[in-house]
C-alpha cells in the first residue's frame, strides 16, 4: 500500500487500467443533442404544404361579336368591392332595350352557406339530383368509379346543367373570384367562365351598389 | 442487499434507442424536405377545396398584393437558356457565371434593364430591395417574352431529354408544360386579368390557379 501511495506513476497506471475496464460504454448525450438539433432544423425548414391548384380554362377571344353563342340557362355573378356579389339570371337587358324586355335587376347575395351555396344548388337542381343518384349507385357498387366519373362529367356538361358566368369589376379582389369558382366546384357546376363585364352592366352595378 | 446495490449502481440510462429514433427522424426529414427558399415576393394565396397537386413542369407567375408579376420556371437548365434568349432579344449579354447564378434563383420580378445588376447582388440585398415587377404592358411586354421563350426552351429541353432517354433505352415520361398563377388573395382581380391577358394573347388558355387547401365543411356530393 505504501508503495502505491508514494509511486505516483505506478498508481496512475493501475487506476487507468481499472477505469478502462469499468467504462465500456460511451456517453451518448452529446450525440442525442446533435441529433435533435438537426431534427429541429429540418422540421423548421421543410415545407409541408405542397401547393394545391385548381385548373381553369379561359375562353378564347371570339373572332367577332357574332360568334357569341346565346346561353339559355345562365347565371351571371358580378363581383365588386367589399366582397359584394350580385347576380342575375338569363340574358342581360339594359333599361330601355330594343326588344322591349323588362330591364335586368341585380340581386345581392353573399359568400355564406345560405347565400351563394344555396342559390347554386337551387338553380342547378336537376344536375344535383342526377349526380346524387349516381353517387348513391357508386356507394352500392352498382357502377365502377371510372364509369361514375364519366357519367358525372356528362351530367355536368348536359344541356340542362347551369352555366355560370363570373364577371368582376375593377374593385373586386382576386380572393372573391377564387371563392366563387370554388363554390361552383363544390356544387358540381361544370360549365363556367370568367369573362369581361359589359359597359351597360357596369352602369347597372354602379346604380345598384349606391 | 444485492438488489439495493444494483439500483444504486446505474444512475444513467441507456441512450442508444433514443439516438436511433432521433437519427431515424433526421433522415426522414432530410429526405422528404424540400427546403424553403427565400422568394423575393410573399404571396398569401386564397384558400379553396381544390386538391390537385401542382405539376412539376411549370411556368409560375406570382402576383403580389399590389398586382406586380414575378416570373419563375422550375427547371434550372431551362431557366438558363431562357435567360440567354431573353438577353439576345434585349441585347444584353450574360456571362457564364451570371447564367449559373440565375439558374439557381427563384422568382424574379425586375425588368430586363436591371436584371444584370439584380443577378450580381448578394442574396441579402436581393431580399431587402423590393422588386418592381416585370413590365407587361402592350408596348413593353417583357413578361410575354419570358413566357414565350420559357415555353420554347422547355419544349427543347423535353426533346433532348427524350433523345437521351432513348439512347440509354430508358422510358421517357413526357410531362406537358403548365402555366400556374399564384396570386395574392387581396390583389385586385384586374391585376390578375392583365396577366391572364398576356397569356391569352399568345394563345394559352389553360391555367393552374394556386390555392391553399381549405378544410371546409364536406358537402354531400
Amino acid at each position: 500500500m505504501a508503495e502505491v501511495n508514494t509511486d505516483g506513476g505506478g498508481g496512475g497506471k493501475h487506476e487507468k487500467k481499472r477505469a478502462k475496464k469499468s467504462s465500456t460504454r460511451i456517453d451518448m448525450t452529446p450525440m442525442v443533442d446533435l441529433a435533435f438539433l438537426l431534427l429541429t432544423f429540418f422540421v423548421l425548414t421543410s415545407t409541408f404544404a405542397k401547393p394545391k391548384t385548381m385548373e381553369i380554362n379561359y375562353p378564347a377571344k371570339p373572332e367577332d361579336d357574332k360568334d357569341q353563342i346565346k346561353v339559355n340557362n345562365a347565371l351571371t355573378f358580378i363581383l365588386s368591392k367589399e366582397n359584394a356579389v350580385f347576380y342575375y339570371y338569363g340574358e342581360f337587358y339594359p333599361a330601355g332595350n330594343e326588344k322591349g324586355m323588362a330591364p335586368t335587376t341585380l340581386t345581392k347575395t353573399d359568400f355564406s352557406d345560405e347565400g351563394l351555396h344555396k342559390l347554386l344548388l337551387d338553380r342547378n337542381k336537376p344536375t344535383t339530383v342526377a349526380i346524387d343518384a349516381l353517387t348513391e349507385k357508386l356507394k352500392r357498387k352498382e357502377i365502377v368509379d371510372t364509369t361514375y366519373k364519366r357519367l358525372v362529367n356528362r351530367e355536368k356538361g348536359s344541356k340542362e346543367a347551369l352555366t355560370v358566368l363570373i364577371k368582376a369589376d375593377d374593385q373586386a379582389v382576386y380572393k372573391n373570384v377564387i371563392d366563387v369558382i370554388d363554390e361552383l366546384n363544390i356544387c358540381n357546376i361544370g360549365k363556367y367562365a370568367v369573362v369581361d363585364m359589359g359597359a351597360k352592366e357596369n352602369e347597372l352595378l354602379k346604380a345598384t351598389s349606391k | 442487499m444485492a438488489e439495493v446495490q444494483s439500483s444504486k449502481g446505474s444512475p444513467s440510462l441507456d441512450m442508444t434507442p433514443m439516438v436511433d429514433l432521433a437519427f431515424l427522424l433526421v433522415t426522414f426529414f432530410m429526405l422528404t424536405a424540400t427546403s424553403r427558399v427565400t422568394e423575393p415576393v410573399v404571396v398569401d394565396t386564397p384558400s379553396s377545396t381544390a386538391d390537385k397537386l401542382l405539376p412539376k413542369n411549370v411556368i409560375l407567375i406570382s402576383i403580389d398584393d399590389k398586382g406586380k408579376p414575378f416570373y419563375n420556371i422550375n427547371n434550372s437548365e431551362v431557366r438558363k437558356k431562357t435567360l440567354q434568349k431573353m438577353g439576345q432579344q434585349y441585347q444584353i449579354t450574360f456571362t457564364e457565371k451570371e447564367l449559373q447564378t440565375f439558374g439557381g434563383m427563384t422568382s424574379i420580378g425586375v425588368p430586363m434593364a436591371k436584371l444584370k445588376e439584380y443577378i450580381n447582388m448578394e442574396d441579402a440585398q436581393r431580399v431587402a430591395k423590393p422588386s418592381p415587377g416585370i413590365p407587361h404592358d402592350s408596348l413593353h411586354n417583357e413578361l410575354g417574352d419570358w413566357i414565350q421563350f420559357g415555353r420554347i426552351e422547355a419544349a427543347k429541353q423535353a426533346k433532348t431529354e427524350e433523345e437521351r432517354a432513348e439512347k440509354l433505352g430508358r422510358e421517357f415520361k413526357y410531362e406537358p408544360l403548365r402555366y400556374a398563377i399564384k396570386a395574392d388573395g387581396q390583389s385586385n382581380y384586374i391585376a390578375v386579368k392583365e396577366i391572364i391577358k398576356v397569356f391569352t394573347d399568345i394563345d394559352i388558355y389553360r391555367f393552374n390557379l394556386i390555392t391553399d387547401l381549405e378544410q371546409g365543411p364536406v358537402v354531400a356530393k
